[in-house]
């Protein structure tokens, strides 16, 4: 019984590495960038939330919409000044490091503002959840829900990318950005889209992630970011299902080294994952072999 | 003595280098330099090891690196290991000196390991691997605990009583808690030292036919390739050669500090993206640079106590303007066209 307990929350924190991994898995596939700053835009969330519902008295549907729409935001205002000026330069390098500027600065900002000190995060989610088994088994509201809102996620993902146009147009400039272009597609604002759908999945995930997890710091989003990278590299970059997939198998391997192998070695576990995938399949599990011309 | 430029270039690296040490030495032999200011000389130079390591990375070889400071620390646990374990047994100068070959070879050798599945990655795959390796090295040091009774060396990886030691075991290495009581065998002048060496060493292997190949490489590699460079081979040699000398940066850390952990405050990808900060404001590619920044960025913020509440956020927005002037197509052109209307011409950049 133990065991599906623990592989209950690992799915419920495979969830939230899931919803992270289809904002850059939609990020990666369509501006060829890694947004370093994704896990900090999840951290941002959870600081509107905290500070909206802290000062509303308790009403976090609000602090909810209010990160949605400040973190939609704040990921369309990062594209337009940090990263757009950087499409088309030179060196890769220079937006990687940009990207990694932008994270460093939006945790720096939380710092000033916030302060280090860790804040307790009071769960979205009140719904207790249930017991199974007389009392053996016990699933929180929050396991539950972040489950749902997961699958809520990706199903609405992938109709959107297959049925309207404005999914189309993200495929197509994901393909192939002059061609995109020359279709009449406005590359600059499907680029945009996607920074902001994904910057909007980011504060749901936060929202997930703090209630699951209450503990708030200015470094709250680091880890669950890169882990969630390793998630959409998993489950194959660009690709929203395998996102999905890889998610939900680095959470549930997490839970379980952390329990059965060595808490201290649950992390090094999982960016072993990491390297070993990238060396036997570096495509993962659902993604596309992109042949490299001159 | 006619010089060429490059080797002229280099000896202006070296003299500033030793100017600012004279400077320094100066200070200290008459008083002037308060003793906050003392304890920042050795850091400052292993800082500046660690710039000139990661800019042989990532502006020589063109593959950015977070991991950096794993390398720096397996340089410092190894080194410290082998100090507390001879401490009564050599004089401190060969010690030392063995303490450095050590950690340079362990470095070198992790370099190497790692270099073999990271290197056939590229970009941001690389960038976020060399990530994941720098996390794996802390979190794995973190959980080791190695000990040494008159039966030989005791090894665990739970915690110190699975050690199973006599006694009078002299645990080395415990688990989080690191390596306490190493001996403090780094001085200001050693550092420098460190620093010339692997000045050296970098400048001139950039003027090198390897470094050339190296950079060839980072330029296009397919055409490198083309041209017979055995592309592997060189990003290797950089890779390894960059890793050792952050190897030797930890042999000087762990030999400065009384405690020694793997904590991310020194070895985390935090401190892998300071040390980024450097090379990217010192100019990538430009190894004299990075000494300058590392050096500057590192003394100023301890200097001016109340712009270090603000050093962070200051230097991530440092970090985000310099690459969008420096690498911007549009601020390139801009650039280009002010510079053709002052009458300066289009001054073709260095870097790339």
């Amino acid at each position: 019984m133990s065991f599906l307990t623990y592989l209950i929350s690992g799915l419920s924190l495979g969830s939230i590495y899931a919803i992270i991994a289809l904002g850059y898995t939609m990020v990666y596939g369509i501006a060829k960038m890694l947004n370093f700053a994704h896990g900090d835009f999840i951290m941002v969330g959870c600081y509107i939330i905290f500070s909206v519902t802290g000062a509303l008295s308790g009403n976090s549907a609000i602090g909810i919409i209010a990160a949605i729409v400040l973190c939609t935001l704040l990921g369309i205002t990062t594209e337009f000044v940090a990263y757009r000026p950087l499409r088309g330069a030179a060196s890769p390098l220079a937006v990687l490091i940009t990207a990694i500027g932008v994270s460093y600065f939006l945790e720096n900002v939380a710092l000033l503002i916030f302060g280090a000190d860790i804040k307790s995060f009071s769960s979205v989610i009140k719904w207790e959840g249930f017991t199974l088994a007389d009392g053996q088994l016990r699933i929180q509201g929050v396991t539950i829900v972040t489950i749902l809102v997961s699958v809520v996620v990706l199903v609405v993902l992938q109709l959107f990318i297959k049925k309207t146009k404005q999914g189309q147009a993200m495929l197509a400039a994901s393909e192939d950005k002059g061609a995109a272009a020359l279709m009449g597609i406005n590359v600059n604002r499907t680029i945009m889209l996607t920074f902001a759908i994904g910057s909007a999945l980011a504060a749901i995930a936060g929202a997930l992630l703090c209630s699951a997890y209450p503990s708030l710091s200015p470094y709250t989003g680091a880890m669950p970011g890169i882990k969630a990278f390793v998630a959409a590299v998993l489950g194959g970059i660009g690709s929203i299902p395998g996102a999905m997939i890889g998610g939900l198998m680095l959470g549930i391997i997490e839970i379980l080294s952390k329990t059965y192998i060595s808490s201290q070695l649950s992390d090094a576990i999982v960016f072993g994952i990491l390297v070993i995938v990238l060396l036997v399949k570096p495509t993962g599990i659902l993604g596309k072999v992109i042949q490299e011309k001159v | 003595m006619k010089l060429n430029k490059k080797s002229k270039d280099n000896y202006i690296t070296y003299a500033i280098v030793m100017v600012a040490y004279l400077i320094f030495q100066i200070l200290s032999a008459t008083g002037n330099l308060s003793s906050h200011m003392t304890g920042l000389l050795v850091p400052m130079t292993y800082y500046a090891v660690i710039a000139v390591a990661l800019n042989l990375c990532v502006g020589i070889l063109g593959e950015l690196s977070i991991g950096h400071c794993g390398f720096m620390c397996i340089g410092a646990f190894s080194s410290a290991f082998f100090s507390k374990l001879t401490e009564n047994v050599l004089a401190w100068p060969i010690r030392f000196f063995l303490a450095f070959v050590i950690g340079i070879a362990f470095a070198a050798l992790f370099g190497f390991l790692i270099g073999i599945p990271v290197l056939r990655l590229k970009g941001d795959y690389l960038a976020i691997v060399t990530l994941a390796f720098g996390e794996i090295i802390k979190n794995v040091i973190n959980a080791f605990y190695i000990g040494v009774d008159g039966n030989g060396v005791h090894f665990s990886m739970k915690n110190s009583m699975e050690l199973n030691m006599e006694p009078d075991g002299n645990l080395i290495i415990n688990g989080a808690m690191g390596i306490t009581g190493t001996p403090h065998n780094s001085n200001f002048t050693i550092g420098i030292i460190v620093l010339l060496l692997s000045l050296f060493v970098v400048q001139n292997l950039i003027n090198s036919r390897d470094g050339r190949a190296i950079m060839a490489v980072r330029d296009n590699y397919i055409a490198a390739e083309a041209t017979g460079i055995n592309v592997t081979r060189y990003k290797m040699m950089a890779f390894v050669l960059s890793a050792a000398i952050a190897g030797a940066a930890g042999v000087l850390f762990s030999h400065n500090i009384t405690t020694l952990t793997a904590s991310s405050q020194y070895f985390g990808y935090n401190a892998s993206i300071m040390i980024l900060v450097y090379v990217v404001l010192g100019g990538i590619g430009n190894i004299r640079g990075s000494v300058i920044a590392a050096c500057v960025l590192y003394l100023l913020p301890e200097l001016l106590r109340g712009f270090s509440t603000y050093r962070m956020l200051i230097y991530s927005i440092v970090l985000i303007v310099m690459m969008i002037v420096n690498w911007s197509p549009r601020v390139i052109e801009k650039r280009e066209k002010l510079a053709a209307k002052i009458g300066f011409g289009s001054r073709k950049k260095i870097a790339r």
